[in-house]
């Protein structure tokens, strides 16, 4: 590698490489891949060519139907009283035969094929915004945020949320500060809902009393977001919190909760006033007096400016970008930024850009099937075109759409993703992709747009000797080099 | 597709959308010098969410159980009794008609080390096998398959696209799902082991990933030629897995399609276990558990699905279930209360569950330190009183054969206070 290096034993390399190459990395670390002509478009200045991504305003909006939440939230609601009006027609259908509504279920029917059909859109419409877009750096950056707040399609009544949430509640903040970006999350009812903070009821509130006198005590606290907030969000699992200040914490969220149906604010954030938990808090050795929903704001201020939220978040945002054992110094300079700017994300960005282990020519991410697969069809200059075959692509490769398995979100190590089985359904997909896309490319060319300056001899060599262009295709698709990035 | 002929593709699709993914490794390559020894067979289920003990073997005899509750408190003629004491949930019904049999025991307050209440952390935990989180690195089932190294060479596999925790480490452990098979008439294959040839990490995986097709496709062909398993060995080309977004969306067809699939799953893993250099240990994951609110039904099908997986794992495992042990366990358990919303929260003891063959008969396996308030950790999760590493560290000494000095040093370090469960086989 052209690169010149003075470099003390046990130090990380603070030397950059070469142009060709800071933007061979530039496009495909940074990025979701190359897209043709991308890399020799980023080489007169690879870190201008990310830093003119970042925006204040935030990321792009992905083009689909773009219902929001609320609308969303009740067209649920629709289908769930429909489906229990069709379930008491079958229980009716027992005792009294045929005399059942047909139209109603088939309401019911359509209801839910036009739900699944939204939540596919939404998530074709992101896929096409990453394999389309010239500012995948920018896309990157959104789906990093994306998977720190991860809400999930294991959750019915939550996935048709996420492309709203993605749309409402991350995509407009991931420039601006952390305190708004989390705030935007943990009052969206799409997280509300995921992590079961809408129901949760203070013990002692007014709706609790008035539960309880009328349903045997069944209303009370749920602590799920609370303490995923802490764990995942913000300070992170090792930060010496205790059971105590989790639950301080779910009690100091009480109210935070989505509109009902016939409730002004239907299907969006509502503080319930009277679900509240009255009283202080007390919430990693801060005291937080009697409040409404300003308790629960002001928690989440004092999270965001806290350090160890800066430490948990900053060596995550390392090792999504650079390594799944990113040098100290990186981490530390992403640290301080966050720090010196109170939390300001376009200015940790642009840290991360200057960064010079950030620039280690050396690959070691291994991409997951999401970024994989995007950045095939980006090499093409392509996108996905139908729902219908992406899904199984993805779940096939075990990446099901929209369905993390827990709120920890995805897997970005490569130790989970490059296992013996994960490369054979790469490599299954690979054929097919190449089979159907590959008689009409120029592999050899292809090789170098898709690499640049990382296209290694080996790699060159095994496109060069192909017998088809499907095989050469395949060979550059499933090359380490292409997977890693 | 029907659900008499359900074929690979579809059983994956399927297994997806229920969460579930099976693992399974080590291979019975030197059976002949170890003789019975190699037979043994051990399948460990991790439960991933919290799975809540209280549900799946309810405690209806304590008197402290129904008050503590509330709303989701299960009566003495809802469940399925074992004894005087603990009932089994309604959907474990293979379980308890195994129980019925003595082959099946739970363990009523059972626990890793960790107590942090976090499902990360105490999952790395539980697969680790350390004493606290970050402890290692590598897996206990991985280091079990180190240990017998020197014994009898055992390879590593699992099913599922991705890694866990629980089989990493040093020993390359492969991995397999169903799939469509590689054609073994390209190039590709060959190119790629050669293009991998200096790289220290797609390089070793890659190969096995290749030879555990092989051996797939063989155990497939060997499971569709026995009509009980119905299960097809060639995936129809153009069957294409239903695009469904949303597997919560499930109606009650579904959810039987989905017993079925798990039921399959544990067939299909059974009937590899007893191919001819098929892997002697295996592990399921189950995920779903995580039931905060609405607790009742939710469990009541996750439990439904993992009774079917155990279900189809008895009966593809035929007479070689005799061989075998399996144990469920889960990270952590959940509150002895109910919590305002019909569920229950992050807790710490749970139930786990020890079935198959080789099991002795007995009663439950731990203490059981009962619900009343004193009793309770922290004043709201069942006590624990029984570190699982000791139940682990039993039945790997007992019933694999794994050499206990071993156990000690190099699978389990740092677990002297968990003193290994003896006599369960």
């Amino acid at each position: 590698m052209s690169k010149i290096a003075c470099q003390r034993k046990g130090e990380p390399d603070l030397s950059l490489p070469s142009k060709d190459m800071m933007a061979a990395i530039a496009v495909t670390r940074f990025g979701l891949g190359a897209r043709p002509g991308e890399i020799d478009a980023a080489k007169s200045d690879p870190q201008g060519f990310l830093t003119a991504q970042i925006r204040r305003e935030g990321a792009d909006i992905p083009q689909d139907g773009g219902e929001s939440a609320s609308v969303r939230f009740e067209q649920m609601r629709d289908y769930q009283q429909q489906r229990r009006m069709e379930r008491q027609q079958k229980d009716g259908e027992d005792k009294t035969a045929a005399n059942a509504p047909k139209d109603k279920v088939m309401a019911f029917k359509d209801a839910q094929r036009d739900l699944r059909e939204k939540v596919g859109a939404d998530f074709l419409a992101r896929a096409q915004l990453g394999a389309s877009t010239p500012a995948s750096f920018r896309e990157r950056w959104a789906l990093f945020w994306a998977n720190h707040f991860t809400v999930s399609a294991t959750k019915q009544i939550t996935s048709v949320l996420i492309g709203p949430f993605e749309r409402e509640a991350i995509r407009p903040y991931v420039f601006n500060s952390f305190e708004n970006l989390l705030t935007a999350s943990s009052t969206h009812p799409a997280m509300l809902t995921y992590l079961d903070q809408a129901q949760s009821i203070g013990p002692n509130s007014r709706a609790a009393v008035y539960v309880g006198r009328r349903r045997n005590g069944k209303a009370g606290l749920n602590e799920n977001l609370a303490r995923e907030i802490l764990e995942l969000h913000t300070v992170g699992v090792d930060a010496g919190y205790t059971q105590n200040d989790v639950t301080e914490f779910a009690r100091a969220l009480t109210g935070f909760s989505v509109g009902r149906d016939n409730e002004d604010r239907a299907g969006q954030f509502m503080f319930r006033d009277n679900a509240h938990e009255p009283g202080a808090r007390t919430i990693l050795a801060r005291r937080y007096g009697q409040g409404d929903i300003k308790q629960g704001l002001a928690v989440l201020k004092d999270l965001s400016a806290d350090p160890r939220t800066a430490r948990h978040v900053c060596g995550k945002i390392a090792r999504h970008f650079v390594s799944d054992t990113p040098p100290k110094s990186l981490t530390e300079r992403l640290e301080k930024r966050w720090m010196d700017t109170g939390g300001d994300l376009a200015a940790v960005a642009k840290a991360l850009v200057e960064s010079p282990e950030a620039w280690d020519p050396t690959p070691t991410k291994f991409k997951t099937p999401y970024e994989y697969t995007l950045s095939t069809w980006r090499l093409i200059g392509a996108q996905p075109s139908a729902i219908e075959r992406l899904a199984p692509i993805l779940t096939g490769l075990g990446q099901k759409p929209f369905s993390p398995p827990s709120p920890k979100g995805w897997a970005e190590d490569a130790q989970t993703w490059a296992s013996p089985d994960g490369l054979i359904k790469r490599m299954q997909w690979a054929q097919g992709f190449a089979a159907a896309v590959a008689d009409r490319t120029d592999p050899n060319d292809l090789a170098k747009q898709a690499l640049g300056e990382r296209l290694t001899p080996p790699v060159a060599k095994a496109v060069s000797r192909a017998e088809t262009r499907r095989e050469a295709f395949a060979l550059l698709v499933m090359s380490p080099e292409f997977q890693r990035r | 597709m029907t659900a008499q002929v359900m074929n690979r593709r579809s059983l994956l699709g399927l297994g997806a959308s229920l969460g579930i993914s099976v693992n399974f490794f080590g291979s019975q390559a030197f059976a002949a010098s170890e003789g019975d020894l190699a037979k043994k067979k051990l399948v460990v289920v991790i439960c991933r969410g919290g799975m809540d003990g209280l549900s799946v073997s309810p405690p209806v005899g304590d008197a402290n159980y129904t008050a503590l509750r509330g709303s989701i408190a299960m009566q003495r003629d809802q469940v399925r009794m074992l004894d005087e004491t603990f009932g089994l949930h309604p959907a474990l019904k293979t379980v308890h008609a195994l129980a019925q049999q003595g082959q099946a025991r739970i363990a009523p307050a059972i626990a890793s080390p960790d107590r942090a209440r976090s499902h990360f952390e105490a999952q790395d935990v539980l697969e680790t096998g350390a004493s606290g989180v970050y402890g290692a690195e590598t897996g206990w089932l991985n280091r079990t398959l180190e240990a017998l190294a020197p014994v009898r060479k055992v390879e590593g596999l699992s099913v599922g696209t991705t890694a866990p925790l629980i089989l990493r480490g040093k020993v390359q452990a492969a991995s397999w799902s169903p799939g469509k098979g590689v054609d073994e008439t390209a190039r590709l294959p060959t190119l790629l082991q050669d293009l991998y040839r200096n790289d220290p990490m797609l390089g070793p995986a890659f190969a096995r990933g290749l030879e555990t097709e092989t051996m797939a496709q063989q155990a497939m062909t060997a499971l569709s030629a026995t009509p009980a398993m119905n299960v097809a060995a060639a995936s129809t080309p153009n069957m294409v897995q239903p695009a469904s977004m949303s597997p919560t969306m499930a109606n009650d067809r579904q959810n039987r399609a989905g017993s079925e699939a798990a039921r399959k799953l544990g067939s299909t893993l059974g009937g590899f276990m007893t191919q001819a250099g098929g892997p002697q240990i295996a592990a399921i994951s189950l995920d779903g558990f995580d039931t905060h609110a609405g607790q009742l039904g939710q469990i009541a099908t996750r439990l439904t699905y993992m009774d079917a997986v155990l279900d189809g794992l008895h009966s593809g495992l035929g007479a070689e279930w005799k061989n075998t042990v399996v144990i469920a366990v889960t990270e952590f358990g959940r509150t002895a209360r109910v919590n305002g919303t019909g569920g229950t929260d992050h807790g710490t003891a749970s139930t786990g569950l020890i079935l198959g063959g080789a099991l002795k008969k007995g009663g439950i396996v731990g203490d059981w330190p009962g619900l009343a308030q004193n009793a309770l950790f922290e004043n709201r999760d069942t006590a624990p009183t029984l570190d699982m590493r000791g139940l682990f560290k039993g039945v790997l000494a007992d019933h694999i054969g794994v050499d206990r000095a071993v156990l000690e040093s190099k699978v389990f370090p740092d677990s002297a206070a968990a003193k290994p469960v003896t006599g369960l086989v």
